[in-house]
């Protein structure tokens, strides 16, 4: 192994990383989205939310990439076709763990005594002012850890992509490992997904200890 | 007397269970009722309704010269915001917010519903504050609080709204028995300065001794309702009789 392959795998790193914050930038509000489309008390809006819950988490990641990599080639009608695989992946990974913090969110928001939203009311507080001002900041506090758990999922599933052909960590490890005929490029991008995910913990971390004012 | 708050043939059912029947009353400012009553008779629920927290089903409610709900409907969007700011209540599990400091669970409502600038508020929660006795509570967060101290912060909460009438249910329900008096002592100098005061309690002597009236409600009825002496010493009802009775045991 030379330099000239821990560039390169440093390179894939790099889009790991910038998938990885992007798809979890998107992902977040849009969970929180479904979570309250789930919550609805209109079938109209919770039942197409639990549809998509149940089929997002009851089907392969793998398989969700694939069919939104290339389901729209097979469905000429539609006219459409991804300019760019990386945001095709993108969309895949952000629709998927939308899903999963869409369920993390709705836990949080019910964890949330029912007095709360009522003090908002008899205050004076609009549905969306006690929603943003009471509610909201409890749950951010009380959803952060099962979210590090996500979060951290996130990073390691990052690497499912390559099988749409993104020069991501994974796939530069998998082409150097057999151009060398040499497990190290795998070892190699083990460590760099570990440091990226001790990075990512730290911050979580830093985040509940930043919301530990409280009880 | 001017009425502030004038009840007629309120109802309120949860399903097939009639928990208020026909309920009537009048409160003239100034006035303090208590209402006395077994668990189950629909105290709390008299107060949620008043207070937008459940819906009514019949009857009229006026708050302050506003029609709160008449005919089977309630008031526009723009009546029924105005008429919250009239009503303050004060819960019995204090339902203060975890995530503010104190001043900041008083301040919030009147800077984001009133538009008070901050210094205003602060200023006005300072006030409020030092007449609960806890200025030096100020920046405590409610976890660090005693359950008293943390409802004397959620009566100055409602009170930062100055509304017209203050509704508690059962405020000194879930203290413990030594934090009730500091709790009590609040409500009785509000009660001092002629604040109009519905008080859903359980605190017979406290009763007793702050109203101006007491209503005593059972089976989501209203069975007596007169000066706090005669019904104290002379009920009329034998059902408030009994009550009262047992309550002194």
């Amino acid at each position: 192994m030379n330099q000239n392959v821990l560039m390169l795998m440093l390179q894939g790193a790099s889009m790991t990383v910038r998938i990885f914050a992007v798809a979890l930038v998107c992902s977040l509000p849009l969970g929180l989205i479904v979570a309250a489309l789930r919550m609805s008390r209109l079938w109209i809006f919770n039942l197409p939310a639990k549809i998509y819950i149940v089929v997002l988490r009851g089907t392969p990641l793998m398989l969700q990439i694939f069919f939104i990599y290339f389901g729209p080639a097979f469905m000429p009608i539609f006219h459409f076709r991804w300019s760019d695989r990386v945001v095709a992946a993108t969309v895949a990974l952000v629709l998927n763990y939308a899903a999963y913090y869409a369920e993390i969110f709705r836990s949080g928001i019910e964890g949330i005594p029912l007095g709360q939203s009522e003090a908002g009311k008899v205050l004076g507080l609009s549905r969306v002012q006690t929603f943003f001002i009471v509610v909201l900041p409890q749950v951010i506090k009380r959803v952060l850890p099962p979210l590090a758990n996500e979060v951290s999922s996130l990073v390691k599933d990052t690497s499912l992509i390559h099988v749409v052909g993104i020069t991501e960590l994974m796939l530069v490890a998998k082409q150097q490992a057999s151009r060398l005929t040499n497990p190290l490029p795998y070892a190699v991008a083990a460590l760099i997904y570990l440091v990226i995910n001790t990075v990512v913990s730290r911050i979580m971390a830093a985040f509940e200890k930043k919301l530990s004012y409280y009880r | 007397m001017e009425t502030v708050l004038s009840v007629k043939g309120l109802r309120k059912s949860f399903g097939q269970l009639e928990v208020l029947k026909d309920i009537s009353f009048d409160l003239g400012r100034g006035q303090v009722i208590s209402v006395l009553g077994p668990s189950g008779g629909g105290k709390s629920t008299l107060l949620r309704c008043l207070t937008q927290l459940e819906t009514i089903d019949s009857g009229r409610v006026e708050i302050c010269g506003e029609t709160l709900f008449a005919d089977g409907k309630y008031a526009e969007k723009e009546a029924l915001a105005k008429i919250t700011l009239k009503v303050g209540l004060v819960f019995q599990n204090f339902n203060l917010f975890p995530h503010m400091s104190v001043t900041e669970n008083i301040i919030t409502a009147p800077m984001r519903v009133k538009k008070i600038p901050k210094d205003e508020a602060v200023e006005t929660a300072k006030g409020l504050l030092a007449k609960i006795g806890l200025s030096d509570k100020a920046d405590y967060y409610p976890y660090q609080l005693s359950g008293g101290q943390q409802q004397r912060v959620a009566i100055a909460r409602a009170l930062a709204l100055s509304p017209e009438i203050l509704f508690f249910d059962e405020p000194t329900s879930a203290l413990d028995p030594e934090l009730t008096g500091e709790v009590l002592r609040v409500i009785r100098s509000l009660a001092d300065s002629r604040m109009t005061m519905i008080i859903v309690t359980h605190e017979m002597t406290f009763a007793r001794g702050v109203s101006d009236r007491i209503i005593f409600m059972e089976g989501g009825v209203i069975v007596e309702d007169g000066d706090p002496e005669a019904l104290f010493t002379n009920p009329k009802n034998p059902r408030t009789r009994e009550f009262l009775s047992r309550a002194a045991d």
